[in-house]
């Protein structure tokens, strides 16, 4: 942790992206030199519809990895199906080393693996406070034969409010940690989530779209947050839509589309990876372009493949 | 018509000792009882638990059943564990699959289960155990033939008087027999234990991760939670008070029959706990006395007025009198809802930050 004012600008280490990144083979499914989560052959499918195909995925350790993707690539799903929210018809993951494939969602996160949704899930009507607490784990009193026996957890739970307390400093939300959740703007439940989620020390974070809805103002905190998580030695996974925001953090970024993966690399390569160009940026920043775009994403998933 | 004639016709020592002794009653402690243990499904942990009644007739049928058949040696407190026994496995059997989907589906399956136990225990193949559609009329120790009443109200009964067994203990109007205050008395403590014992759970690092199911079950599963386990933990104990209840309100009536068991009574039970207050520490014993309160003052006023000529026979006739006090009591919750919709004792700031 970088000092108990780490939300200040100033205390921030300015890193930018990280340079061992650039070892990594930047081709879809390739292999990281030292990889915390390793995905093969997943898949999903609503109906007729393949939502997530993917071959393979490595994700390196202690560094920022961007989902990125047209509305509709199966971000989303993925992060559902690797955390258990979902479940795969094919396919096997596994999490530092531990075999993860369709285990139950709250073991995914006992296991280090924790993860905050789009539409933020503060807990409303429980104090700021009692959402962080919530996030460590291994309580004795969340045990019911413990429960009443304040004496045998009562220590425990005062290392867990300073922790909480000590993460709230650090999100400048300590203030409010005896308001009821619900009555946090959206951008600072957000912050709320990510922090609640940093309680159980997760080796690798899942953030989906962290930045959305949040107003610009605190869109730069929350960044230097993400950040520090990393310097810490936290792995970071997010989605996001914000261009700005993934080729300003991230240090490595994985392009979904149609459920597969199209392209890998750092944001300097994948920026001018055409593959991606035509599939993603081209269909928003270049309108006649559009037609080019639906013909090279259909000739898109035999490269993935390759 | 002038109000003096009004006045004259309402007795108001009557009326107030018979709403008050009602709301004190054996009855209320049981409802206070039953609405505790929904307090937990329903007030902290969410679970929209429709079928609190399964419950109290698990509790009610299972003590009967060691008592009259004299199964595990008979004896109402062995009656009394093996009805909570049998609530847990009614819990079980409702909670496994139930408790994994979400839940409108469980309010589905506890009101199925409520009327499968009444109309099952009305089979005419179980009227060795069960009494069929006539129910058990008077429970009776199959070894001894000691009434269940007898056996509550005067073998175990410290209050008991062989002299004079008629004796009423009390004053003014409240005045009950050595039976119904033995029974108050056991049924206010259990009230009292019951939702301490709840309170001191949900202040515990157990109950917070039980809230949090209550908001989110996603959120609590993204944070390592095994929500299906706390709802199963929280299932088995509100349902073993409300089997408690079951249990309390058939040794008061010394009978049990199926009819006891409608959906009618989970509704009241329902009445009890949203009056009250939801999700609070004394809202279900507020809730039941001014359920058992607003019930018995708008029937005993009806038909003193009604009795005495003043509201003509045409419109309400001492007849009604039992359907009117609950279209009154049908009015109150409804205003209660208007303008206090977290209830007595509940929060208006957590009923409010529901509004999105």
């Amino acid at each position: 942790m970088s000092g108990k004012f780490a939300a200040d600008k100033a205390d921030f280490p300015t890193s930018g992206p990280r340079v061992d990144v650039l070892g990594a083979d930047p081709r879809p499914g390739s292999s990281k030199p030292d990889s915390i989560l390793s995905v093969r052959g997943v898949s999903r499918s609503f109906g007729g519809l393949k939502a997530v195909d993917v071959e393979a995925l490595e994700v390196q350790r202690g560094v920022i990895t961007a989902f990125i993707g047209p509305n509709g690539a199966g971000k989303t799903t993925f992060f559902n199906l690797l955390t258990g929210f979902d479940e795969a018809d094919t396919g096997q993951w596994s999490f530092e080393g531990r075999e993860l494939s369709n285990k139950a969602s709250h073991l995914i996160a006992q296991d280090g693996m924790v993860r905050t949704f789009q539409l933020t899930k503060s807990l409303g009507k429980m104090t700021v406070m009692d959402n962080m607490l919530l996030g460590a784990p291994n309580q004795l009193g969340e045990r019911l034969s413990m429960s009443l026996l304040r004496g045998a957890w009562r220590k425990q739970e005062a290392a867990i409010r300073a922790k909480a307390e000590e993460l709230l400093q650090r999100f400048n939300m300590v203030h409010m940690q005896d308001e009821y959740a619900a009555t946090l703007s959206g951008g600072q439940r957000k912050l709320l989530e990510m922090a609640r989620a940093l309680m159980a020390d997760p080796a690798l974070i899942l953030l989906d779209e962290p930045m959305a809805g949040v107003n610009p103002a605190l869109v730069q905190s929350l960044l230097q947050h993400v950040e520090a998580l990393r310097d810490d030695g936290v792995s970071v996974l997010f989605i996001e839509h914000d261009m700005d925001v993934i080729m300003g953090i991230s240090d490595w970024i994985v392009v979904l589309a149609e459920g597969q993966i199209i392209a890998e690399g750092t944001p300097a390569q994948v920026s001018k990876n055409p593959v991606v160009i035509d599939a993603y940026l081209g269909t928003n920043t270049a309108a006649p372009a559009a037609d080019g775009a639906q013909a090279e994403s259909d000739v898109a998933p035999g490269e993935g493949n390759s | 018509m002038n109000t003096d004639v009004l006045f004259a016709a309402i007795d108001i020592n009557k009326l107030l000792g018979t709403t008050l002794r009602s709301s004190i009653n054996v009855q209320s402690a049981a409802f206070a009882l039953g609405a505790v243990g929904l307090n937990m499904h329903y007030g902290f942990t969410g679970l929209l638990n429709v079928g609190m009644v399964a419950f109290m007739a698990a509790g009610s049928y299972g003590m009967a059943m060691v008592f009259t058949q004299g199964f595990l040696g008979g004896g109402i407190l062995m009656g009394a564990l093996f009805g909570l026994i049998f609530a847990t496995v009614i819990a079980l059997l409702i909670g496994i699959p139930a408790l994994r989907l979400r839940g409108d589906y469980l309010a589905i399956v506890t009101i199925a289960i409520g009327e499968v136990m009444r109309i099952g225990f009305r089979s005419d193949k179980l009227l060795w155990l069960t009494g069929g559609p006539f129910g058990l009329p008077s429970i009776e120790d199959r070894g001894q033939g000691v009434s269940l009443a007898d056996r509550v109200g005067r073998d175990w009964n410290p209050l008991w008087d062989t002299d004079n067994p008629t004796k009423r203990l009390g004053f003014w109007e409240l005045t009950f027999d050595a039976k119904t205050i033995w029974l108050m008395i056991i049924g206010w403590t259990a009230v009292f234990l019951c939702s301490i014992f709840i309170w001191r759970l949900i202040q515990s690092p157990w109950g917070r991760v039980v809230k949090a199911i209550r908001e989110d079950e996603d959120a609590a599963r993204a944070l390592g939670k095994n929500v299906f386990s706390y709802k199963m933990q929280s299932l088995i104990i509100g349902g073993v008070i409300g089997a408690m209840a079951g249990i309390l309100r058939t040794w008061d009536t010394g009978f049990v029959e199926t009819q006891q068991f409608r959906p009618q009574t989970t509704f009241f039970i329902w009445t009890v706990l949203i009056l009250g207050g939801a999700a609070s520490k004394w809202g279900p014993v507020i809730g039941a006395f001014v359920f058992w309160f607003i019930l018995t003052i708008a029937e005993e006023a009806l038909r003193q007025v009604v009795d005495s000529g003043w509201i003509p026979e045409w419109f309400i006739d001492s007849s009604d009198v039992g359907r009117v006090r609950l279209i009154m009591m049908g009015l109150m919750l409804a205003a209660l809802m208007i303008w206090r919709p977290q209830g007595i004792l509940g929060k208006k700031e957590e009923a409010l930050l529901d509004v999105r």
